[in-house]
């Protein structure tokens, strides 16, 4: 099965070598050797993963059975979800203008789902349970038939509770009908992903109880003596008492972090070392997808810079850079050209700093990269609290006060906007509440939008008092670097559309959350609290605006439809699946709101959705396409 | 985006309106034939959510129960010789916004009680401000007063909650079956030496608008106390911890605490374990 037909020789016929040299200890092993009974687990070490990747399906008819099982990773043994026995779940492999049919069989004890992200499909066949279909109760078989009307690089993942953090997730790769535009000789999947031995509902309700449980990088009487040494006493104490005065901690970068979690790259912890083989010189395609449950992943490989050359499966124009944030969800394509005969790192650093996944290019099997120096982790800062000394100064009102108090005196002081100067092409804008709006203004600009009188209820704990767009930055823990790092500015598609259409309605959604809670919410209102589907209209041209009130990034998935990102690009804007908002931000993305159905529109970091950050969108009207 | 909440009496009038037009098409059925075109079959409707499954599960309740306070205390206070123990525990079961809470509260030989005191509350909690819950409950109190049992019930309302600069607040009121009114602020505060090692400040007073003597209490001011308990966080759910306290009472109720035995003003130290589940 070759990866890719534009190689006519080189990677294959290396990794197929490798595999017959090693076809009984590797190849029997490297299919299940991230995933071994628990026995089997404490007697073999873990071997060097060599070139493995997660065994390929495809065709017409793919069977996938779901399946609980003990899975051991570095020592420790937990309960994971697997399908066809294994974490990750096969490869699979489709082909652009086929059909599909995937027959996926409950063997667990409670129901479950598969959903195929990034996927235009019927509705039917996209997997979310009470959404789209009833789920695949225990001992039956659920068939999904669909046509595949696209090309790249996707993933699959459980839509049920906690078993997507229990490892019930796989690559899903489709191999385009004209041929790529990209050259590589290697091509390699680099799943990312997160595991823990506690139960996924154990650890939500260790967060519903203590939500800082998994938090070991808070702010102590340690980093005060060495801050107060830095900025001197007073600033310091200011700064910390600012933060305890809104009951914010600005380390929450993460909810549940290294202390609970194991990074895994293909599988294999960092110990586990996967790694990819490559000649010097060869163009080598890593394939990464972050199917993470709850980490943002910052990748690099150090001593290489990465060209992006696929966003979310779809084509754009080629970027380089040294590093890349991966919300969960995600994912890039990447071509790196290793010149020197030496093992280089993949190193995907979670975003809190509190662990990694890694793995290895080598030109050799047994290899091991150098793992560069850790980062500290970062803080939050007035801008992602939508409330910056800049635009204090800007707005004329950067007294003392203000500093220490400033979004509850901006809460405070009602409705009505305030255009900020400086900030020319809208000078008037309506003010933002949660209502739908009906707007025919162009996309989310440069500008800084006064977030309206209603602050969202109980279940939210603060507003962003100034939102804007944050696409042309590379995010908290990532600005200071030297590094350079790909922002969604960067990111245009290949070719452009064929014309721009104006979106003709504007939904603006709030991401909302009350961190000491631990409530995850749109517009403060959990799903629970806001069921009835957001009508759409088939065929319409559709903004959705997401605005960040919390302080944390939330990567937002709608499901069955292009989010076209409006990030300045023109005729040139990035189709993706997956987006990531961060804290006071106001995104926008286009859709073209051409699938009818019911569909899913939520916060996929899992124990966000949840918790409630989810949403059924409906689209009326049109013809329903049956399956296939 | 909002979406419009349930509305009962729409629900009420769709199911007559689609009773009676459901009658009557089945009615008319047989007598007219449909004239339509079987050309264009109509868009089945999409299946009912309602026998599915919700995609998430954000109404699931959770049970809490945190152990704040269970301590050794070597004598040291009026009766020399004597150890005593005290406990304060509370916790809640419920969802995001409706919560039972429990607590209970154990004390001896303090500045504020000389003999045994054990309450017991059990309160309908609501959330309802943005870091606050109200509380609404009983409480049963049972104390030694010369020599004797003594018992009474109580009604109470409290708040509990995060005030500004991170202070867990708890405050209620309590009125007993004989009208008298009582009334408890308690303020604490973690301070993070290291990720594990934590300093807990804890502040707590009663007061009370008339005296009852068998419960020791004078009208006005009963006690102050402070205390500062420095935990090891094993796990965060597991963490022992030494400390003291400082308490005194005052007017009336340091008298009432004298003659029954008792130090209106004490400083002790305490050995115990804070644990959550």
């Amino acid at each position: 099965m070759p990866f890719n037909k534009n190689v006519p020789d080189g990677a294959d016929s290396i990794s197929r070598r490798l595999l017959l040299k090693r076809i009984g200890a590797l190849g029997v092993l490297a299919t299940i050797q991230s995933l071994l009974p628990a026995c089997a687990g404490r007697a073999i070490h873990p071997i060097p993963s060599v070139g493995t990747q997660p065994s390929a399906l495809s065709g017409e008819l793919i069977d996938l059975v779901i399946n609980e099982r003990s899975f051991t990773v570095d020592g420790q043994i937990g309960t994971a979800v697997t399908i066809n026995g294994t974490v990750p779940g096969p490869l699979l492999r489709l082909r652009e203008g086929q059909q599909v049919a995937i027959r996926v069989t409950n063997h667990l004890r409670e129901p479950t789902s598969i959903h195929w992200h990034g996927i235009l499909l019927p509705f039917e066949m996209d997997g979310v349970p009470g959404v789209s279909f009833a789920g695949i109760e225990p001992g039956t078989t659920f068939s999904y038939r669909f046509p595949v009307k696209q090309s790249g690089t996707y993933w699959y993942h459980s839509h049920s509770g906690g078993q997507e953090l229990q490892g019930m997730y796989g690559p899903l790769i489709i191999e385009p009908q004209e041929p790529e535009p990209i050259r590589n000789d290697r091509d390699y999947v680099v799943l990312l992903s997160d595991w823990s031995v506690e139960e996924p509902d154990r650890i939500l309700a260790n967060l519903k109880k203590v939500s800082g449980y998994y938090n070991f990088q808070k702010r102590t009487a340690v980093d005060f003596v060495a801050d107060a040494r830095r900025m001197g006493f007073w600033p310091a104490l200011e700064d910390y008492l600012m933060w305890d005065w809104m009951r914010m901690d600005p380390t929450d970068f993460a909810d549940v972090t290294g202390s609970a979690l194991v990074y895994l790259m293909n599988g294999l912890s960092p110990t586990g070392n996967w790694t990819g083989l490559f000649h010097p010189g060869e163009a080598v395609r890593l394939r990464l997808i972050n199917a993470a449950a709850a980490t943002f992943f910052d990748v690099r490989v150090p001593g290489l810079t990465m060209t992006v050359v696929q966003a979310d499966g779809q084509h754009v124009q080629p970027v380089t850079v040294e590093e890349l944030r991966m919300g969960p969800a995600e994912t890039y394509d990447v071509i790196l050209r290793p010149e020197e005969d030496r093992a280089y790192t993949v190193f995907a650093e979670a975003m809190d700093r509190s662990g990694y996944a890694r793995g290895t290019l080598a030109p050799r099997p047994g290899m091991s990269g150098d793992l560069p120096p850790r980062r500290p982790r970062p803080l939050r800062t007035m801008d992602d609290m939508g409330m910056g000394m800049e635009a204090m100064g800007r707005m004329g009102m950067g007294g003392h006060e203000h500093k220490q108090s400033g979004v509850i005196q901006g809460r405070q002081q009602g409705p009505g906007h305030l255009p900020l100067p400086g900030h020319a092409g809208h000078d008037h804008r309506p003010d933002h509440g949660t209502a739908t709006t009906e707007s025919t203004a162009s996309g989310v600009g440069m500008e800084w939008v006064r977030h309206g009188p209603d602050d969202h209820g109980l279940g939210n704990q603060m507003i962003a008092e100034y939102a804007r767009s944050r696409w042309m930055e590379p995010g908290t823990g990532l600005d200071q670097t030297e590094r350079r790092v790909l922002v969604y500015a960067d990111l245009k598609r290949l070719t452009p559309m064929d014309e721009w259409r104006e979106p003709e309605r504007t939904i603006e959604l709030h991401l909302t959350g009350h961190m000491v809670r631990y409530l995850w919410s749109f517009d403060g209102k959990k799903y629970s609290e806001a069921p009835d589907p957001i009508p759409l209209r088939k065929d319409e041209r559709l903004r959705l605006v997401f605005v960040n009130d919390t302080m944390m990034e939330h990567p937002i998935h709608l499901h069955g439809m292009w989010m076209e990102l409006e990030n300045g690009a023109g005729k040139f804007l990035p189709r993706k699946h997956t987006v990531i908002v961060k804290p006071a931000e106001r995104l926008s993305v286009a859709v073209t709101v051409d699938a009818p159905g019911r569909w899913a529109l939520h916060c996929h970091l899992l124990l966000h959705m949840e918790a409630g950050m989810f949403r059924v969108v409906e689209v009326a009207g049109g013809e329903r396409h049956g399956p296939s | 985006m909002r979406t419009g909440r349930p509305r009962p009496w729409a629900a009420v009038l769709a199911c007559f309106v689609v009773c009676f037009v459901g009658i009557g098409l089945v009615s008319d059925a047989g007598a007219q034939p449909s004239t339509e075109s079987p050309v264009l079959p109509p868009i089945p409707p999409p299946p009912l959510l309602t026998n599915w499954p919700s995609p998430v599960h954000d109404q699931r309740p959770y049970l809490f129960t945190l152990i704040d306070v269970l301590e050794y205390r070597p004598a040291g206070g009026a009766r020399p010789g004597r150890d005593d123990y005290r406990w304060d525990i509370d916790g809640w079961y419920g969802g995001d916004h409706h919560r039972l809470w429990f607590k209970s509260e154990g004390q001896q030989d303090t500045a504020f009680k000389a003999d045994y005191d054990v309450d017991f509350q059990l309160l309908y909690g609501r959330f309802i401000a943005k870091y606050y819950d109200v509380q609404i409950g009983s409480r049963v109190e049972t104390q030694q007063f010369r020599g004797r049992n003594v018992t009474r019930g109580l009604g109470v309302i409290g708040i509990q909650g995060l005030v500004p600069y991170n202070y867990e607040l708890e405050a209620a009121l309590f009125i007993d079956q004989g009208g008298h009114v009582s009334g408890r602020l308690s303020l604490t505060k973690d301070f993070l030496l290291t990720q594990r090692l934590v300093l807990q400040g804890r502040f707590e007073t009663n007061l009370a608008a008339q005296r009852v003597e068998r419960f020791t209490t004078g009208a006005g001011l009963n006690n102050l106390e402070f205390g500062l308990r420095l935990r090891y966080e094993i796990r965060r759910e597991f963490a022992p911890y030494v400390g003291f306290s400082v308490d005194r009472s005052f007017g009336e109720t340091a008298a009432l605490v004298r003659e029954e035995g008792g130090n209106p003003s004490q400083i002790r130290f305490v050995a115990g374990v804070r644990l959550w589940f």
